[in-house]
């Protein structure tokens, strides 16, 4: 197998020294085996019930096989306000979440990089407080306006994603020299605001899409606080209407597994696809 | 002479500020009196220089001598605690780094990862607002300048160390600053990319007349690159002076030690000399040292004599060859000492002969007197020449 760095992509592939092959191949083989079981075993666990449920929902209350439980779907008394609602909030916690957690990670890293060890551990308490205690804290601080809309609820998701956000910028901020990319921008006219749009921000473009993958999935599945601030989002809508159908509730909550699925997707592959063009565009 | 500091010491009457410029069309740059410290460091201690246009200055000295510390205060990443900076006779001691027209090469890779060698050398362009079209036509000019039109679409991890550095540059001069600022831009490359790269960035600043200040701990460097070379210590200048003179005339025994080899003898104070291997030479720096006070005496290597002589005092412990001369170490009453010698006249010593060592120079410097170094086992020690 040819030993080519990853990055060396201007190197001539055919000039990359061959790897001796290993002395005793079984030695290679069998982590390889190992890593196959565990692959098909962590398979195994999410699939499994994954098929059950699309059986569960293919069938209806007669026994016979039918897609109508997800044809029913839109039709369903209440399904589109919430998945709507939904959608609304997921990207409403995701520009708060960026606006807030952003600058305060560039800021603590050039300027407080002292004070890095505190922030991890502020940053992570929302994991460790109960959802109440969010709340009601939330609902101190919040404007009046706010409370008895729905973007309460996106102040409040804003605090529960804190720990998956700013950890996702903390690495991407680790892997780049952030100080010397800085003050070469100074030093080359670029202002603060200049510097974070077009030094900072795209050169942490995977660390921004990690995060709001992480914050899209959190507001897309979380149920309690939705529950306790009584507004209907999917999962709500889900548990709700279990009590009356459950095959399309089953449905409704494969459909909302496949959607997350594909929206994550279609967030991934656009910074996938970017860096790519980065490295055709080099290459050419 | 147009360029002193405070507290420089020793500086030659026939230095030449920017003489090595082909053009001086730079600003002229003043740090006055600079004091900044972190803590309880005192990092700047009372520091002043001045920079002729055109003329390329380095800041040379062990790590932590104030060094960088001087080059970021003049670029304004960093803000003294008193003192001004001056660029063309305007105080910008306040002034944002954003606005104080100068380009930087860094230490460390400092190219936007995300952009090609093209928008990198643009970047400073675009900041300004300049249009599309210039941008690109001036980016493929300083391209050219630094040899890497064909790179210009690279991004930076597909670019070599040296390459990188080359782009940085022709990303600090695209702006046309008023002042080069090199932080020991050529520190992470290798031994070969470094002296080609030390001639690149010499040539393009002598061309352009681009007023510089470069910082290094590399001696080398320092000597061959710069109009003149200040040598730090404790967040002063010791002395700042042509690298001909800093060499041949060092002001104090810091300096002598930092630049170039410098050998250690017993001597002895004695009237307005120093005696030293059966001489009395009169003592260059200033010093307290009562007479008859033990002292060591600092001379270089291509100072001192050698004679082969059966009843020698000395004995030759070791050679390097060194091409057209071979530096032959004597063991002198308990110390090692380096004498450069024509590599035909040492061709005839062997480790073990017994010589006489002796001071051929005029002058000497004296400094306290050290305890001296165990001399090693006599052994030839021959030096590949190429």
């Amino acid at each position: 197998m040819a030993a080519v760095a990853s990055r060396d992509l201007g190197a001539p592939l055919l000039e990359a020294p061959a790897a001796p092959s290993a002395p005793g191949g079984r030695r290679g083989r069998t982590p390889r085996v190992w890593r196959f079981v565990v692959l098909l075993l962590a398979g195994l666990y999410f699939l499994v019930p994954l098929y059950a449920a699309l059986r569960f929902a293919l069938k209806t209350s007669q026994g016979r096989t039918s897609i109508t439980a997800f044809t029913s779907i839109p039709h369903q008394q209440g399904f589109m306000p919430a998945f709507t609602l939904s959608l609304r909030l997921a990207l409403v916690t995701t520009v708060i979440t960026l606006l807030l957690m952003v600058p305060t990670a560039v800021y603590v890293h050039l300027r407080l990089p002292g004070l890095r060890r505190l922030f991890d551990g502020i940053t992570i308490l929302p994991i460790v407080i109960p959802p109440v205690v969010l709340i009601v804290g939330v609902l101190q601080v919040a404007p009046r306006r706010l409370k008895g809309t729905p973007y309460l609820l996106a102040l409040e998701y804003a605090v529960l994603a804190m720990p998956f956000a700013y950890r996702s910028l903390d690495a991407g901020l680790r892997a780049i020299d952030l100080k010397t990319l800085f003050e070469a921008s100074r030093s080359l006219g670029g202002g603060w605001f200049k510097t974070i749009l077009r030094v900072v921000l795209p050169n942490l473009r995977a660390a921004l899409l990690a995060a709001t993958v992480l914050t899209v999935a959190l507001v897309l599945g979380e149920y309690t606080m939705a529950n306790l601030d009584q507004y209907a989002t999917v999962p709500v809508w889900i548990v709700s209407f279990d009590q009356d159908n459950s095959h399309v509730s089953v449905a409704v909550s494969l459909l909302a597994l496949v959607v997350t699925w594909v929206f994550l997707l279609a967030i991934s592959s656009l910074g996938w696809r970017r860096s790519r063009r980065a490295v055709r565009a080099g290459l050419a | 002479m147009t360029a002193v500091t405070a507290a420089a010491v020793g500086a030659s009457p026939d230095s030449a500020p920017g003489s090595g410029t082909g053009t001086a069309s730079g600003s002229p740059v003043e740090l006055v009196d600079l004091c900044r410290s972190f803590g309880a460091t005192r990092a700047l201690d009372h520091l002043s220089l001045t920079v002729a246009p055109g003329e390329l200055v380095a800041l040379l000295g062990p790590s932590g001598c104030g060094k960088t510390t001087a080059l970021r205060v003049l670029a304004g990443f960093e803000t003294a605690d008193s003192g001004r900076v001056v660029v063309q006779g305007r105080e910008i001691s306040r002034v944002p780094a954003q606005r104080r027209d100068m380009g930087m090469v860094f230490q460390s890779y400092s190219l936007f990862p995300n952009l090609n060698a093209r928008d990198n050398v643009a970047f400073g362009l675009r900041m300004r607002g300049r249009k599309s079209a210039d941008r690109r036509a001036q980016a493929a000019e300083m391209l050219e300048l630094v040899g890497l039109a064909s790179q210009a679409d690279q991004y930076p991890h597909q670019l070599s160390g040296g390459q990188q550095q080359r782009v940085a540059l022709a990303r600090a001069l695209a702006i046309e600053p008023s002042v080069l600022l090199l932080d020991e831009p050529l520190s992470a490359l290798d031994a070969k990319v470094r002296l080609q790269l030390r001639d690149q960035i010499r040539a393009l600043q002598t061309r352009l007349g681009t007023t510089t200040l470069f910082v290094t701990h590399d001696q080398e460097e320092a000597l061959s690159m710069a109009d003149r070379v200040g040598v730090m210590q404790s967040g002063r200048i010791e002395q700042i002076d042509t690298p001909s003179a800093l060499y041949e005339n060092p002001g104090s025994p810091f300096v002598a030690e930092f630049v170039g080899l410098m050998n250690r003898l017993p001597g002895t104070v004695d009237g307005a000399g120093a005696a030293v291997l059966g001489r009395v030479l009169p003592i260059r720096n200033q010093h307290r040292f009562p007479l008859g006070t033990s002292v060591d005496v600092l001379v270089r290597p291509e100072g001192l004599g050698l004679t082969p002589a059966e009843d020698g005092r000395h004995e030759v412990v070791a050679k390097t060859f060194l091409g057209s001369l071979t530096r032959v170490s004597v063991a002198v009453d308990g110390r090692m000492v380096l004498v450069d010698q024509p590599s035909e006249t040492a061709a005839r010593l062997v480790p073990g002969h017994r010589v006489d060592v002796a001071v051929v120079g005029a002058t000497v410097l004296v400094a306290d007197s050290t305890p001296p170094a165990a001399v090693p086992a006599a052994a030839t020690v021959a030096a590949d020449p190429s």
